[in-house]
This record gives structure tokens, C-alpha cells and sequence, in this order.
């Protein structure tokens, strides 16, 4: 696929020619929303969180104690997890419903517009390293990446393993009914790492292959505004360029400029996002690079010193230190 | 012991000086009216400038001056009559009357100290006062029940003073004044009189060092010690590990300072006190604080909340006893009960989480420890790849965007 279309030469280049940019559909308005709400609702997740997972940490408890303390983290942290479940149900509903209404279930598994891993994104992993160390032609994309549809699948993993550990962690009580004991130790483990991955992952990797890589840096506006320019169309997925234009799509996917509003919701909101992420990619990194042996080992074991760090200055009482000059 | 007819010549002496004398000197005994002509003034000061005053009402308001002594009984090298006297007196010796409180004190860490030429440690004078000594029972006593936590603090609790004597333990003075007992103590009401200061745990005349095995505060005795106030928490100690532990000889095991501290004692329900026990317990229990804070209840805890289990919320506090031991609220029959008192309507199988699941041991947790080796394999692979997939695309689309030197120009 990599040799069948030529055409990256092609894209106007100068100012006065962006100007007059044409754009074409990307994600449908709901699609928008639905990645908004996840963004906003993932990183409510992530920052009420990540205290937990590192709770050693002083950082971890001065956040918490900034989002409003465990009460108040708490409920964030399932406000967000409630409001994340949705979007998933009725991201699965709404695929059930075009599969249904398109009566192209099988358009959707397999194929250019599938999210379903295809050989061909096999391929393009090769290219793709090839072209890294200068071996090769960068690689010619379709619809979908593969890292775009890595990044897809990761979600919908993760929302089965976090949200249905956290389910669990959240009714033990019900869940205990029919399920054995050992089950809510692994799931506060999986909870917790599945967490890291999925932060980790968002916060750097789907950061840099979205918006922070040099050709999009700082911020690749699409998912907010829903429409690619034509040059970024063709440059970056000549393949489904070519496909619109060989099937005769491309006219009726033409949309007008990005809505200033949808613009300026992707530059203050996901910028804000963007940065709380790489925030606490920070304060992660910090924390495994400072990691300590959990419990506290000899904190406070040397004979004789009190338990407990020094409080606040106290008085000492009434005479004291009046009578010292004698004392000799 | 003074001559009296020696005395009563010194009286007579003195008569001129009792008209000049201020009305208060007019009250002092007698025999004490020579003396007071020269030091009831108060700017009286000596050859070399220091003051010499003695305020005569406080005297006879001291217990000495109750019991109507004269000056020279305790300053004995003024006896010899000869006014005035000579410009350096002895120190006053207080063994004269105070034979066996004298003794005493020569054993505790004050005589000890002092006998060692430390000059910085406390004799009579530093805790009863000099020309103005009460009874301990006299609420305007040093050595009454409410100053005595200002008397030691002179020193014990003045950051100077535990700098330049380097007396044990750091300023203890200002720990107990935060504590709970030194609370009590601070109080308006009843309670006052409840709050233990320094000689209920230390002692007056016998306060001893900690390494001392006669010491009330010695490792050995400091169950005992505060037993003699906490008798019910005592009797559950005693019947619980730690405290049988101590009874087979083992003094290491923990007493109660081990845990609240030995000055700064804090109210058991307090997040402070809470927070700092399950520390304390990890201090010895480390296998099992490392898996505390594998879970939510030690999450929790360990970012400075308390509405979840502590190790006392499951264990007990003074009565705690292993998990083998059908007594032990942690034991197969009594964990689920154990569960209940948070987890309202827990069930057995709720019952069966293990709040110590260690993810390192295969033989305890095997699920678990699975868990954690997939969840390990998972994360490594996931960042290892795209880790090495973000550095070399970084790379390619640097050095593409160096050459091109344009904003679009993604092409080789």
C-alpha cells in the first residue's frame, strides 16, 4: 500500500494557500463529545488517583489535600468513573446501532474503516521503524493508524479491567455476595496498575503520537474541531485520501473551517488536560526514580526519640527560664 | 543546729535595727532582725555588686518561716555572731534537717550528675526555691502538683538550656505540655488535679535515668509505671502479646512508650496519634505494613486520612493477640465480626479478602502473586515498545523537520 498513491508532493505549502484551506470531515459531533467527556472525566480519574497509588509520596497527599481530602477525592473519583462507564455504554450502543442501521456489521470489523487490527497494520509497524532509522519511505496511512487503533483498544480494555475493578473495589460489600475474598486483592492491584498503564500511556504516548510530535506540536485540534485540513489529509493518510477521491466521497465530506469555538474548547480545555497529564507523568517519574521500600522501616526506631516529629512550638509554661542565671 | 544563746545575743544587737526596720521586717522572727537589717533593702547588694536582697514577708510566708527558723540555722557560717559577716558564705546544706531526702536525691540523675562535677543539674534549691520554700501541698509551691510541669520545664523544657546542659531526650518539657496529660494539667476544671506531671511517671527525690534498672521509667517498669493510672489498660496489656511477650523476659517487646511516645502522648482518637501507631507497628511488623499499604485501608491512611482501618481498627490495641489464637479478633472465628463493625453487612465471603496479600509470595497469594507478574509483563511491554517507538519516531521526525525547514514538510 505503501507504493500505491503519489501524491504528498502535492499539498499547497504556501500561507496564502492555507488560508484558503479546504476542509474535510474527520468525527462526527458526538464523537467529539464523547472524547471531551473521557478526556475531562479520565484526567478527574487520574488526578483524584494517583494520590492513592502513591501514597507514600508527600506530593500524593498535598494533592489530595488540594483536591479537597479523601471525602471529597473520593467523590470526584466516582462522579468521573460514572460519567467514563456511560460514554463507554453509549460508545458501544451507538456501534451497535450504526452496525445495525448501516447493515454493514462486517464493514465495521473488517476493512479500511474498520478499528479492528488489519495485516496491513502489521506492515506498517515494519515501514514505520524502517523509516525511524532511515531505511526506508515514511509509511502511507489509511483511516486509521495502528497506533491510533492501539490507542482505541487500550480504552476498551481498560474499561473492562479498571472500571469492573473498580466496580468491585466500590460495592465490595454486594460484590463479596457472589464472589470469593481474593478476588478484591487482585482487584485493587489491577486497579491501580492498570491505572499507571493507562496514565502513563495517555500522558506521554498518546500525547506525543497526537499532538506534542513535531509535525503537530503543540496540539493536533481535529478531535475538537472534527475536520482535518487537506494538505494534513493527504500528507499524513494519503491511502484514505485516495480511497474518498477513487470512490467518489470526498465533495461530500467537504466542511467548512473549524468553529472558533470548538477551537478555542481544544486549546484552553485540552491544553489544560495536556498539561495536567504531562504534570503527573512528572510527579510519577519522580516518584519511581525516588521510589523507597514501603513501611516506614526505621522511621522512627532509634531509642528514645519520640514517636512523633515535633508539633508546633509550644509555650512551656509560666516560669520558665526566669531563674536560670542562678542555676549554675 | 545554732546556738541559741548566741542567737539571742545577735537579737540583742539587733534591737536598734528593729526601729529602722520596714513594718514587714517588724513581723520576721526576731532572731532574723540583725540579718534583715542589711538585706531587707532592696538594692542591697555586696562587695562584688550582686544583690543580697531577701524580701522578709516571703520568708515568713515560706515554710521555714512558719516554722519561725532563723536565718542563720540554714546560713550556719554566720553563727559565730560577727556582723558583718564574712564577704562569701557557704553553700547551705540541707542535709542538716533533710537527712534522708538528701540521701535520696544523691542516687537519682540529678545527685549522680552533680556528684560528677556537672554543675548545670538541679540541687534543693532549683525545684523548692530558697528564702521562699513551700510545701508541696501549698498551691503556690514549685514542687505543687500544677508547677512542677513549669519547675522541670526551666530546664527540661527550654531549647537553650537542653543545648547547653545536652540533657536526655530534647526539649521534653514542651512535648508533654502538648501531650494529653500535660492538657489535663493545662485545664480550668477537676481535671486539673488528674493530669500527671513529671514526679507522678519520674519521681521526686528517686527521679532515676531510663537505663536505670530502678528508674520508674526503665523499659522494664514503664507498664507498671503507667499502670498505676491506666489499671484497666494495663490488665488488658498484660493479657495481650506484647504484654506476654514482656512476661517471658522479653523486654524489646513494645511497652506503651514504644507506641504513644513517652512525653508526647496524644488522645488514642486523635488522626495525629493514629496515623503515627501504624508506623510505630511497622517499625517491627515490617512484612506486614508493606502489605498494609498494598491496600486501600493503608492507601488511605498513608496520605494522612483515618476513616479507614488502622492495624488497632482490626488487631486491637493493648489486647492483641495472633491470628491463631481463638481469642485474637483477627482468628478464623472472629474475623468476620472483626469486618462487620465497618462493613455493616459483610459476608463470610468478604470475610475471606486477605488484608495482608502479599504479591512477592506465591505460596500465600498464588492468584495474586499471577496478577502482579502479568500486570508487570503488561507495563514493561506496553512502555518498552512505545517507549522505543516515541524515541525513534522522535528522532525521524526531527531530523525531517531540521532539512525541510518548513512547518509541513514531513518528507524525507
Amino acid at each position: 500500500m505503501s507504493t500505491a498513491v503519489e501524491v504528498t508532493g502535492e499539498q499547497p505549502d504556501s500561507v496564502a494557500a492555507v488560508a484558503t484551506q479546504r476542509y474535510y470531515r474527520r468525527f462526527a459531533p458526538i464523537e467529539r463529545v464523547m472524547h471531551a467527556l473521557l478526556m475531562l472525566t479520565f484526567v478527574g480519574c487520574a488526578l483524584t488517583g494517583m494520590p492513592l497509588l502513591f501514597s507514600d509520596q508527600a506530593w500524593a497527599a498535598a494533592l489530595a489535600r488540594l483536591v479537597g481530602g479523601f471525602e471529597t477525592t473520593t467523590l470526584i473519583h466516582h462522579l468521573c468513573a460514572v460519567v467514563m462507564i456511560t460514554v463507554f455504554v453509549a460508545h458501544v450502543i451507538r456501534l451497535c446501532y450504526r452496525a445495525l442501521e448501516s447493515g454493514n456489521a462486517l464493514g465495521m470489523l473488517w476493512g479500511q474503516d474498520s478499528m479492528v487490527p488489519q495485516p496491513q497494520d502489521i506492515v506498517d509497524i515494519w515501514l514505520h521503524f524502517k523509516w525511524f532509522v532511515g531505511k526506508g519511505p515514511r509509511p502511507q496511512f489509511g483511516r486509521w493508524t495502528y497506533w491510533e487503533k492501539f490507542d482505541y483498544w487500550a480504552v476498551f480494555w481498560g474499561m473492562f479491567i479498571i472500571g469492573g475493578s473498580g466496580l468491585l473495589l466500590w460495592f465490595p460489600v454486594f460484590f463479596a455476595n457472589f464472589l470469593p475474598g481474593w478476588m478484591f486483592n487482585i482487584a485493587t492491584l489491577v486497579h491501580g496498575e492498570e491505572a499507571l498503564l493507562a496514565v502513563g500511556f495517555i500522558f506521554t504516548f498518546h500525547f506525543f503520537n497526537g499532538h506534542l510530535r513535531p509535525e503537530k506540536f503543540p496540539m493536533d485540534t481535529v478531535i475538537f474541531s472534527g475536520v482535518i485540513p487537506e494538505h494534513e489529509l493527504v500528507d499524513e493518510r494519503p491511502v484514505e485520501y485516495a480511497r474518498l477521491v477513487r470512490e467518489g466521497r470526498l465533495e461530500a465530506i467537504a466542511a467548512p473551517a473549524p468553529a472558533r469555538g470548538a477551537l478555542l474548547f481544544g486549546w484552553v480545555v485540552g491544553g489544560t488536560a495536556l498539561a495536567l497529564g504531562v504534570l503527573t507523568v512528572v510527579l510519577i517519574l519522580y516518584s519511581l526514580v525516588l521510589w523507597r521500600p514501603r513501611g516506614g522501616r526505621g522511621l522512627f526506631a532509634a531509642v528514645g526519640r519520640s514517636p512523633f516529629p515535633a508539633g508546633p512550638p509550644g509555650r512551656v509554661g509560666p516560669r520558665s527560664s526566669t531563674r536560670l542565671a542562678t542555676m549554675t | 543546729m545554732v546556738h541559741l544563746s548566741r542567737l539571742f545575743l545577735l537579737c540583742i544587737l539587733g534591737c536598734g535595727g528593729l526601729l529602722l526596720a520596714l513594718p514587714a521586717a517588724a513581723a520576721a522572727p526576731a532572731g532574723n532582725d540583725t540579718c534583715l537589717m542589711c538585706h531587707a533593702d532592696k538594692d542591697a547588694r555586696n562587695g562584688q555588686g550582686q544583690p543580697i536582697a531577701v524580701d522578709p514577708a516571703r520568708f515568713k510566708a515560706s515554710v521555714h518561716g512558719e516554722m519561725q527558723l532563723t536565718c542563720v540555722m540554714c546560713h550556719a557560717d554566720v553563727a559565730d555572731g560577727k556582723v558583718p559577716h564574712a564577704d562569701k558564705l557557704k553553700p547551705v546544706d540541707c542535709k542538716g534537717c533533710h537527712e534522708k531526702a538528701v540521701a535520696e536525691y544523691r542516687g537519682t540523675v540529678h545527685g549522680k550528675a552533680r556528684a560528677d562535677g556537672r554543675t548545670l543539674a538541679a540541687s534543693c534549691t532549683d525545684c523548692h526555691g530558697t528564702h521562699d520554700i513551700r510545701r508541696a501541698k501549698d498551691p503556690a509551691s514549685p514542687t505543687n502538683h500544677v508547677n512542677l510541669e513549669a519547675t522541670c520545664s526551666k530546664c527540661h523544657g527550654s531549647d537553650a538550656y537542653v543545648e547547653k546542659a545536652k540533657l536526655p531526650g530534647g526539649n521534653v518539657g514542651r512535648q508533654y505540655h502538648d501531650s494529653v496529660h500535660g492538657k489535663l494539667l493545662a485545664g480550668k476544671g477537676p481535671e486539673r488535679q488528674m493530669g500527671p506531671e513529671c514526679t507522678d511517671c519520674h519521681g521526686t527525690h528517686d527521679i532515676r535515668a531510663k537505663d536505670d534498672p530502678q528508674s520508674r521509667v526503665h523499659r522494664a517498669r514503664v507498664p507498671e509505671t503507667c499502670g498505676s493510672c491506666h489499671d484497666a489498660i494495663r490488665a488488658q496489656f498484660t493479657g495481650g502479646q506484647h504484654g506476654k511477650l514482656r512476661q517471658q523476659g522479653m523486654t524489646g517487646a513494645p511497652g506503651c512508650n514504644d507506641c504513644h511516645s513517652a512525653h508526647d502522648i496524644q488522645r488514642h482518637d486523635l488522626p495525629r496519634f493514629q496515623l503515627e501507631a501504624i508506623k510505630q507497628c511497622g517499625n517491627c511488623h515490617q512484612d506486614f505494613i508493606a502489605t498494609y499499604r498494598d491496600t486501600f485501608h493503608g492507601k488511605v491512611t498513608n496520605l494522612g486520612y483515618t476513616q479507614v482501618a488502622t492495624c488497632a481498627a482490626c488487631h486491637g490495641a493493648h489486647e492483641m493477640l495472633p491470628a491463631s489464637d481463638p481469642a485474637s479478633k483477627v482468628s478464623a472465628g472472629n474475623r468476620l465480626k472483626t469486618c462487620q463493625a465497618c462493613h455493616a453487612d459483610a459476608s463470610a465471603s468478604f470475610a475471606s479478602w486477605d488484608p495482608h496479600a502479599n504479591k512477592h509470595d506465591r505460596a500465600r497469594s498464588p492468584l495474586y502473586y499471577w496478577a502482579a507478574r502479568f500486570m508487570e509483563v503488561l507495563l514493561i511491554g506496553v512502555f518498552g515498545f512505545f517507549g522505543i517507538h516515541t524515541v525513534f519516531w522522535f528522532y525521524r521526525s526531527l531530523r525531517v523537520r531540521l532539512a525541510a525547514g518548513r512547518p509541513h514538510g514531513e518528507k524525507r
